[in-house]
């Protein structure tokens, strides 16, 4: 036991010895310590250092308002987390901690230079300071930002650690597991409806598990036993679940609430193997009561952030919850009566403490008690400043004037070895505001407090502004008696006795002898902004409470401000002469408190980040060395390399094997949409750009989609497979999109039309066989079927039976070559494929992947939509006049085609583009110019599909450029790093412009 | 995340749902006669409303069908949901 272990309580178990390391030397605590309250208990006040003057700090609360406390936590590649709250750790053995942001060490710390400097550093000096010379920027002012911004070190490893997400639906969610959250939840779980309790500590009770003061009185046993028993009748309901350890993140509209829960954070580190870490709950729940309390406010005077200034009522929970004494020699500063709960209980364990309060009297129960113990207390009496540097040692006080606003007489110094403060209490409206909900300014204790009342969601106890336990117990009865409609409670007769606060007084900034700019009283602690910093910043312009606090950076560190945003608006106020209720509040994100990546993202990680869709011949290609290119969620063979064969050489080979002889594609993933109805032909007119009621059975047709405003947006054959049935084919990556604007235009425009669509992309997959040897390869597939070209032309499908299995056969061509693309069941397909791979063995037919594909095409000159359109290309910038039929009287996008914008003739155009050099291959995305001298340059187009071509021994490339269908034989330029490369426009069909090949 | 009232299938979580934008501008039947001005109002002039907006949704991840929903986008509440060819309600 060391000196600073005063008391047993029945909250941490003094048989259980825990041992841990804290910046590498072992300390130990007891089971049900936090980390927190075991570093007091062996005298470390000392955690860290501050963010910008690097002054040392300690442990300011006991909760996740924490601002300086805050540590490394683990010290492997994996698993370490930083920015970690000591006062939220529960003690575990082997639990490894650091202290950050110092160095080289937390005793000796280079960056306290920092705070010597400080003057010349003010608010905004990084963005006054580093603006010139500009050149410096990358080079020196850059890399020495970076260097010393950030607290602790991030993880360099990926997170071994399994994280969760669940869903849970509830009748009533209560948020808060404090007396008033237990008040809440008990009526509601007593009248039948499923209720869930949640709190962020580990036991339930809040702050009135540890209130044992005779004062505060319920059904006649302290208020503190009273919850107790409470808290073991809570734990016998059926219909109640209660949930320790999860902390409300988010309170999204429609009672949509997330939820973290720790589940192995606090167990022995032999015990957290391949459990789950965290679970995020996401909660629907009819109605929500928030119960989430009041977090203590500091006071704001010189030098008010030495470590071993602890808020008071934290002093109290270390003291009277946890056994802890923070100091042997207290000294409170309060400006009202809760911290006097923390005197008498100091005082009862005969640890000497004196009381410093700036108001001139106080009537109540509780201060009484003090007076009545003979505690010393200095009335109208301010803090002007502390003394100590790595732990506070003395104070010096002052007289308050009487309007308060200055100091006045001698300088009084006390010796002290822990400071408590207490500036009144804020209520937590953070989760009222996410909801969306209002707020309103109280005057006589200055705080914010909920307004509006929603149907869905109410506030209860002090974050409802209720501070006194007979309002807290009484109105959070009455308020959730009336919320959920219930007429009686086992809370109506209960009696309550309690010490009532009947004097306040508030100063946001405690008056001082020495000039304000000599003073350092901060504000937000993490980021070291004081009170003068806000001061600079009214005087500097800035008005808005937003604008004040990103210029400041007042309540952006890790803890969001949650001690310091109700001071920043206050001293704003008063400096600025205006009433604090007119300023409004900074806005209240989520999350609450900061979560882990791993609790965001659950399982979706790995192998569960995205869907990864196969076709059914994945498995061969797999087998033949095929190199994968993701296309949408689709794996697809990209090429298929032999002997070490690198993405040129086998695309080279593929494309000249498929010309000369034979290849073979997997052409699965296009999206396949069957249309059934009787009115499928006049469906087709209206989305495709050209004419389908002429199309014969059997027939199949290339079709362009457009936007409604012009732009092309997918493109594909259809085939007509009866009277009223058409196979629709698109792109890989647009069929789930085209399908959705089908269905809309469908439903909504034309819901006149007897049209029925159904994805089948799945369903079917396809084997595309090309090149002059594939009709002999057919043959062999299918001996009964005539495959002249009389029988079974370009353009045109049958059906088909192999080992006895239906499939169909479209003689289509995306390769100019002579073509067939065999359809059927998915299932049948592997089996397919490989019977068309040694009916081609012959010929030498070659698989190809996408790579020879997009080659294949470009040598005809046919467009990929999504590579060489951007959304921005109608048909006619496409040359593609000829598809766009002018009989039709309407079609999607038809009107757009003739706007002022889409006839101007400067549009970018689809071009072909040979280089000077054959053997120069252009970069996909290179910009063009038409005169390098001109300055600006100007981009006129840009590259975008280039590829060399082993059938013709030369580069070509598509281009779009401006103009340029007028500009064939044009000489244009394509400027790269170090050189600029010569380009001729051309045509952009660059073989075979005869369509020989195709019945070749 | 609001919960909604699929006219179809009942309440559903709003993530099985996605939103078409402002409800009621209807596809002029004869475009060819349309001046730029005036096909240009069909094709781009959107109201973005800060209250009760009439809007499209569809139950994309559901049962696929577009319906209307009217909504208060200042505080999301959902006043009506309709199919489509029904009359707005007046709100």
């Amino acid at each position: 036991m060391t000196k600073y272990r005063i008391n047993k309580t029945r909250f941490v178990d003094q048989t259980k010895t825990v041992s841990f390391t804290f910046d590498g030397k072992e300390y130990h605590g007891f089971e049900g310590d936090t980390l927190a309250s075991a570093l007091l208990s062996n005298g470390i006040h000392l955690v860290g250092r501050s963010f910008k003057y690097h002054r040392p700090r300690g442990i300011m609360s006991c909760g996740s308002e924490e601002p300086n406390a805050i540590c490394q936590i683990n010290d492997n590649t994996d698993l370490t987390e930083p920015n970690v709250r000591v006062t939220e750790i529960e003690l575990y053995e082997g639990l490894k901690a650091s202290s950050q942001n110092c160095w080289p060490s937390l005793n000796f710390d280079i960056g306290g230079i920092n705070n010597l400097i400080s003057p010349f550093i003010p608010a905004g000096f990084y963005y006054k300071t580093f603006m010139w010379p500009k050149s410096f920027w990358k080079k020196i002012y850059e890399p020495l930002i970076r260097l010393s911004a950030g607290l602790g070190k991030s993880p360099t490893q990926p997170d071994p650690d399994i994280y969760d997400h669940k869903h849970e639906h509830c009748d009533v969610l209560v948020i808060g597991g404090g007396i008033s959250g237990i008040i809440s939840a008990k009526i509601a779980a007593k009248n039948n409806l499923k209720t869930i309790l949640i709190e962020d500590k580990n036991i339930l009770g809040g702050s009135t598990i540890y209130q044992n003061n005779k004062h505060f009185i319920i059904d006649n046993q302290k208020s503190n036993e009273w919850l107790m028993n409470e808290i073991s009748e809570l734990e016998k309901l059926d219909n109640l679940i209660i949930k320790t350890r999860t902390s409300l993140a988010a309170f999204h509209s429609y009672n949509y609430l997330l939820a973290k829960e720790n589940i192995s954070d606090h167990l022995p580190l032999v015990k957290k193997n391949d459990g789950i870490r965290q679970r995020l709950w996401k909660i629907r729940a009819d109605k929500v009561i928030v119960a989430a309390g009041a977090i203590e406010r500091p006071l704001i005077f010189n030098n008010n952030d030495r470590p071993g200034i602890i808020l008071a009522n934290s002093v109290k929970k270390y003291l009277d919850f946890y056994g802890v004494s923070s100091g042997l020699n207290n000294i409170i500063f309060t400006n009202n009566d809760s911290a006097y709960e923390t005197a008498v209980s100091l005082f009862e364990k005969g640890i000497s403490v004196k009381i410093i309060d700036i108001r001139k009297k106080s009537s109540s129960n509780i201060v009484k008690n003090a007076e009545d113990l003979g505690i010393k207390i200095y009335w109208n009496s301010t803090v002007v400043n502390t003394f100590g540097y790595k732990k506070i040692k003395s104070i010096e006080i002052m007289n308050l004037s009487e309007d308060g606003s200055n100091v006045t007489g001698n300088k009084h110094k006390i010796q002290c070895d822990c400071l408590s403060i207490s500036g009144g209490w804020t209520p937590m409206v953070h989760m009222h505001t996410q909801s969306g909900g209002k707020l309103d300014f109280r005057e006589i204790d200055q705080v914010f407090v909920p307004s509006e009342k929603s149907e869905n969601h109410i506030n209860v106890g002090s974050c409802n502004g209720d501070f006194e336990l007979e309002e807290i117990v009484k109105n959070t009865n009455n308020k959730v008696k009336k919320f959920l409609n219930i007429n009686e409670s086992g809370f109506d007769k209960i009696s309550v006795l309690c010490s009532k606060e009947l004097e306040k007084k508030n100063i946001w900034l405690l008056p001082n002898t020495i000039s304000e700019g000599k003073t350092k009283s901060f504000i937000d602690f993490q980021n070291d902004s004081t009170a003068k910093d806000i001061k600079l910043a009214l005087r500097e312009g800035f008005k808005s409470i937003e604008h004040v606090k990103r210029y400041t950076t007042t309540g952006m560190a890790t803890d969001q401000g949650k001690l310091s945003n109700m001071h920043a608006l206050g001293i704003i106020a008063d400096t600025a002469g205006v009433k604090m209720g007119t300023l409004g509040t900074t806005t209240f994100r989520p999350p609450f408190t900061p979560l882990t990546f791993g609790a965001i993202v659950g399982r979706s990680v790995g192998k569960f980040f995205d869907v990864v869709r196969k076709t059914s011949i994945h498995e061969w290609h797999v087998q033949n060395n095929a190199k994968f290119e993701n296309v949408g969620q689709w794996k697809r063979p990209w090429y298929y390399p032999i002997n070490n064969e690198n993405l040129h050489e086998a695309v080279q080979r593929e494309s000249k094997t498929a010309r000369d002889s034979a290849g073979i594609l997997d052409a699965s993933t296009l999206g396949k949409i069957d249309i059934q109805g009787s009115d499928a032909s006049e469906f087709l007119n209206r989305v495709y750009t050209n004419a389908w009621s002429n199309l014969g059975i059997g027939k199949c047709r290339y079709g362009l989609m457009l936007n409604e405003d012009g732009m092309v947006y997918d493109d594909g054959v259809t085939t007509r497979l009866g009277e009223n049935n058409y196979l629709m084919t698109t792109t890989t990556g647009g069929a789930a999109n085209v399908l959705s604007k089908l269905e809309d235009y469908l439903q909504t425009e034309w819901p006149e039309l007897d049209v029925y669509l159904t994805s089948v992309t799945d369903h079917y997959s396809t084997a595309s066989i090309c090149g002059p040897n594939s009709k002999k390869i057919l043959k062999k597939l299918f001996p009964n079927k005539d495959f002249s070209d009389e029988a079974f032309p370009h353009m045109s499908y049958q059906d088909a039976i192999i080992d006895k299995i239906e499939c169909r056969i479209m003689r289509i061509s995306f390769t100019g070559e002579l073509s067939y693309e065999i359809n059927i069941e998915s299932k049948y397909a592997k089996s397919l494929w490989e019977n068309c791979i040694k009916a081609g063995e012959e010929y030498k037919i070659t698989p190809y992947g996408t790579e020879t594909m997009h080659l294949l095409r470009a040598e005809k000159g046919f467009i990929i939509v999504g590579q060489d359109t951007d959304g921005t290309m109608t048909p006619i910038d496409l040359q593609m006049d000829w598809i766009v039929s002018k009989k039709k009287y309407d079609f999607i996008g038809k009107r757009s085609l003739y706007r002022s914008d889409t006839i101007r003739e400067d549009r970018k155009q689809l071009v072909g583009l040979l280089t000077d050099d054959p053997n120069e291959i252009l970069e996909e995305g290179a910009q063009i110019v038409s005169e390098l001298d001109k300055k600006p340059v100007e981009m006129i187009g840009h590259v975008t599909s280039s590829y060399f071509s082993p059938n013709l021994n030369k580069s070509i490339a598509l281009a779009v450029v401006k103009g340029g269908k007028k500009m064939k034989g044009q000489k244009l330029f394509v400027p790269m790093e170090n050189k600029n490369i010569n380009v001729t426009v051309s045509d952009f069909i660059f073989l075979d412009k005869e369509n020989k090949r195709i019945n070749a | 995340m609001f919960v909604i009232n699929c006219p179809y299938c009942g309440e559903r979580d709003q993530s099985e749902f996605s939103c078409g934008g402002e409800a009621h501008i209807v596809r002029p039947k004869q475009p060819t006669e349309l001046s730029d001005d005036e096909w240009a109002e069909y094709l781009f002039m959107r109201k973005n409303i800060k209250g009760v907006q009439f809007e499209r949704w569809n139950h994309a991840h559901g049962c696929r069908k577009w319906f209307n929903m009217v909504r208060d986008t200042s505080n999301d509440k959902i006043h009506a949901v309709y199919k489509m060819g029904e009359k707005p309600p007046v709100i």
